[in-house]
């Protein structure tokens, strides 16, 4: 494993429950990797597919999803769909020849500031012992700039 | 509507070894409906093969592009420019099979590969799930089973059934699957109608089917 090998890290967390955690870990001055870049959406639920697959082919060396806590979803069914859709991926990965660890998903109450950084600090670890994502060294010169907008 | 589903990402990935310039086509039909191959579909897969064949140290470029429609020879044509400028040397088609078919048809050189495969006709049982409700048999006589296809939906395609298979309402094929049977007679009972379940019904005209090959339709009304 490469010692200095800092992973990339995509999160998107919902707006009601996890994402509210990760204010609050901020807020308490709770520690968590910088390697976690945090993406707001509405519902873990408006996660689609393509936007995790988009995220590992720009160069991300992992993401990962984060819903509020099972039956608690502000829209409901919102962090069940993403689960499902993960798991989708997850699969697809795996025929991809992609370790499914790279795409993850988890459930975080708003008032759980320390499940925040436990998972942001698990999934580091992780996906740096996975190593870099090997998309990274082949990304074409001219699409560094999108991959950068996008991690 | 015609119900697909992709391909697994290894056949995928099968197919289009050694073709590293692809142009991947979706259509906004009856697979962008049932999930499979639509513009979302089409940017998944995309990508899948993309990290898969970048992850095998053998990159290609696929480009997407989603017609409105792959069973209309207009739209299949309305490509030509971009196949022309951009070169590729495949193409694979997530419509049903009839889009890949006008892609061959339509440009002579170009590879075709089907992304998809055609599952049946059928429509959406509840989001996520589909079923199988019609065969083409081109002799439609769902009238005399309380608006149902026995020839479809019965393992057997009985028209004279229920077969003694059917317990408590479920095919012996699966206990998933609901005998159809079961249904007409509930239909017909509803419809006052149980005594056209005592008459048997003849042998099927299949001569419409598919037993004299490829069927085709002319509409004098419509031809220019």
């Amino acid at each position: 494993m490469n010692k200095e090998f800092e992973p990339q890290i995509v999160a998107f967390c919902c707006e009601y429950c996890s994402y509210s955690a990760a204010d609050l870990a901020g807020s308490i001055r709770m520690s968590y990797p910088p390697n976690i870049k945090v993406i707001l959406v509405p519902c873990s639920g408006r996660v689609d597919p393509v936007y995790l697959l988009h995220a590992l082919e720009k160069g991300a060396d992992g993401v990962y999803v984060t819903g509020c806590m099972e039956g608690d979803c502000h829209f409901l069914t919102g962090n069940y769909k993403a689960k499902k859709r993960v798991a989708y991926i997850r699969q697809m990965l795996d025929e991809m020849g992609l370790e499914q660890d790279r795409v993850q998903m988890f459930n975080i109450a708003a008032s759980d500031a320390p499940e925040f950084a436990r998972v942001a600090k698990m999934v580091t670890e992780r996906i740096r012992a996975l190593g870099p994502n090997p998309m990274k060294e082949q990304i074409p010169v001219d699409t560094e700039t999108q991959r950068e907008e996008i991690i | 509507m015609i119900v697909g589903e992709h391909k697994p990402i290894r056949e995928l990935l099968s197919m289009v070894h050694g073709y590293d310039n692809i142009l991947m086509v979706g259509c906004k039909g009856c697979v962008t409906v049932c999930n499979a191959g639509g513009k979302k579909e089409v940017a998944i897969l995309a990508a899948a093969l993309r990290i898969a064949r970048r992850k095998q140290g053998k990159p290609v470029t696929i480009d997407e592009v989603t017609l409105d429609r792959q069973c209309e020879p207009e739209f299949i044509l309305g490509l030509e420019e971009q196949i022309n400028k951009n070169n590729y040397d495949a193409i694979v088609s997530l419509a049903c099979s009839i889009g890949p078919q006008y892609i061959a048809e339509a440009f002579d050189t170009m590879v075709v590969f089907p992304g998809l495969n055609t599952n049946f006709m059928g429509g959406t049982l509840e989001h996520g799930i589909w079923g199988e409700y019609c065969s083409a048999c081109g002799n439609c006589g769902i009238h005399n089973f309380g608006g149902l296809c026995p020839v479809t939906r019965c393992a057997k395609g009985l028209l004279n059934g229920p077969c003694g298979a059917s317990v408590d309402g479920k095919c012996e094929v699966s206990k998933d699957l609901d005998c159809i049977w079961e249904h007409i007679y509930v239909r017909m009972k509803n419809l006052g109608q149980l005594d056209r379940l005592s008459r048997v019904v003849g042998a099927k005209d299949w001569s419409k089917s598919r037993s004299g090959g490829p069927r085709k339709i002319i509409r004098e009304d419509l031809t220019l």
